[in-house]
């Protein structure tokens, strides 16, 4: 796996508006540190906007996305992949959906699926249909074809969040081998377990807006706002 | 119901004996239909993804002027052609009217608004499903079309199947472009058309239960490979 070479990832008055509501509300964010940068928040905080917006699949009403300076667009997108909350899956076997990424990338290579397969455990499923595989071997067969295109960043968008223990723990272990690996991961969760086990930085968003960023360790001692505590303590943050 | 009971008989018979005017019928029947339907089909399936996939001005407008075209009148698309292919026309030269191919081409008119507008409705909602993980992966929009095509396979299949429907029950338009010419262009719905004009409605009958016949083998081919895509979850 490459090294960041797409960082810092940096947003600046980042705005996003739907049906005349304001959802991500002037963000500014720089993502420089390697690692997991796990994203957190209640429910409508905005955090998969942000995602979308960073990854550049979703164009801002206002503010710009730029990775290692260069303004977010096609170029930068190929060097970065998404895993969604609900994995979508080609309507054909686990080989071809690798495939077909592969064949978009460096060009169909039946050892480097392979190599994939068994990266997430999938060895032995290439020939069955994708969508016949259990929830969390789908997540990991998306995980798996996301990292067909060598991303230098990944972002996952809740992917743990209806899997069971052992499956999440699965997505965990990969999420870290291809950080390892030197891929910058920004990573959404509302596992707080989950959150103090992946993460190096925290992003906490509520109501579209970044109220804190910090290093895993600081924020989980002391968060520095009073919603990002309440959100911890387990209250109804509204 | 005396007409019912005699038709179902003959219609029998008359495939049992493999009649060769019959056979001759048929034939041409399935080479007319299923050669609209290929060409209707390249062109209808492409331009049915690349709408449900595009993003233009008047995309909607387009799509409402497609689903319109699903309801030609056949009569008017068959003297529409007949002008062109007729002599005075503009391509009177090629020597089309009155032949096969003049049916032929009819027939892909008329089914062409069929194909394109449920294919683009269909594909349209699979690209709905796909179209984040395909911008995120930044796949090409011609490799997005050929994607979406092969994985809508099973369900396009049924659309074919309705655009197949329509062109075997066609008749307003061939008979105008064909003429119903025996040996040359008469065809399952023409010759029923003959038949009942002449009064000998029990053999009218029988051409149309050997027709639906066809229709039903054809629909139960297709349904079931279907049900077996879907059981193997590819569809």
């Amino acid at each position: 796996m490459p090294t960041g070479g797409q960082l810092p990832i940096e947003a600046r008055g980042l705005t996003y508006e739907a049906g005349g509501q304001r959802l991500v509300d002037g963000v500014d964010l720089t993502l420089a540190g390697a690692g997991i940068t796990v994203v957190m928040g209640p429910n409508g905080a905005g955090k998969s906007l942000l995602l979308r917006l960073l990854h550049g699949l979703l164009a801002p009403a206002a503010g710009s996305v730029t990775c290692a300076g260069r303004p977010q667009g096609e170029e930068v997108r190929r060097r970065q992949a998404m895993v969604f909350q609900k994995p979508v899956l080609l309507r054909r076997s686990v080989a071809a959906n690798i495939d077909f990424v592969l064949g978009l990338r460096d060009g169909r290579d039946a050892g480097r699926r392979d190599e994939l397969l068994e990266f997430a455990g999938l060895t032995g499923h290439a020939a069955k249909p994708a969508r016949l595989l259990s929830g969390g071997e789908q997540q990991r067969l998306a995980l798996a074809r996301a990292l067909a295109t060598r991303p230098e960043v990944l972002f996952m968008d809740e992917p743990t969040a209806s899997l069971d223990p052992a499956s999440t723990l699965r997505i965990e272990e990969i999420a870290c081998a291809v950080r390892d690996q030197g891929t910058k991961i920004v990573f959404i969760t509302h596992d707080m377990g989950q959150a103090r086990r992946l993460a190096e930085d925290v992003v906490f968003m509520h109501r579209g807006r970044v109220l804190e960023h910090a290093g895993a360790a600081a924020f989980f001692a002391r968060p520095a706002s009073p919603e990002a505590a309440g959100y911890m303590a387990g209250r109804i943050v509204l | 119901m005396q007409d019912f009971a005699e038709s179902f008989g003959l219609a029998f018979r008359l495939l049992a004996s493999g009649d060769a005017d019959l056979l001759e019928i048929i034939a041409l029947s399935l080479r007319v239909s299923l050669t609209a339907l290929l060409a209707a089909a390249a062109v209808g399936l492409a331009a049915g993804a690349t709408l449900a996939v595009a993003r233009f001005p008047g995309r909607t407008a387009v799509v409402v002027i497609v689903n319109s075209c699903m309801g030609l009148p056949p009569v008017v698309v068959g003297l529409v052609i007949y002008m062109l292919l007729s002599n005075a026309g503009p391509l009177g030269f090629m020597g089309l009217l009155y032949t096969p191919t003049a049916m032929i081409i009819a027939q892909s008119v008329l089914i062409l608004p069929i194909i394109t507008a449920l294919s683009r409705q269909v594909i349209e909602d699979l690209h709905n499903e796909y179209a984040e993980q395909f911008r995120s992966l930044c796949v090409p929009g011609h490799r997005a079309v050929a994607e979406l095509l092969w994985d809508a396979r099973y369900s396009l299949l049924t659309v074919l199947l309705a655009g197949l429907g329509r062109a075997m029950a066609e008749v307003g338009a061939v008979i105008i472009v064909g003429g119903n010419i025996d040996h040359l262009t008469r065809v399952m719905t023409t010759a029923i058309a003959l038949e009942t004009s002449k009064g000998d409605l029990a053999l009218a009958l029988a051409l149309g239960v050997v027709l639906l016949s066809i229709a039903l083998a054809i629909n139960v081919g297709v349904m079931g490979l279907n049900a077996t895509a879907k059981r193997q979850a590819y569809a």
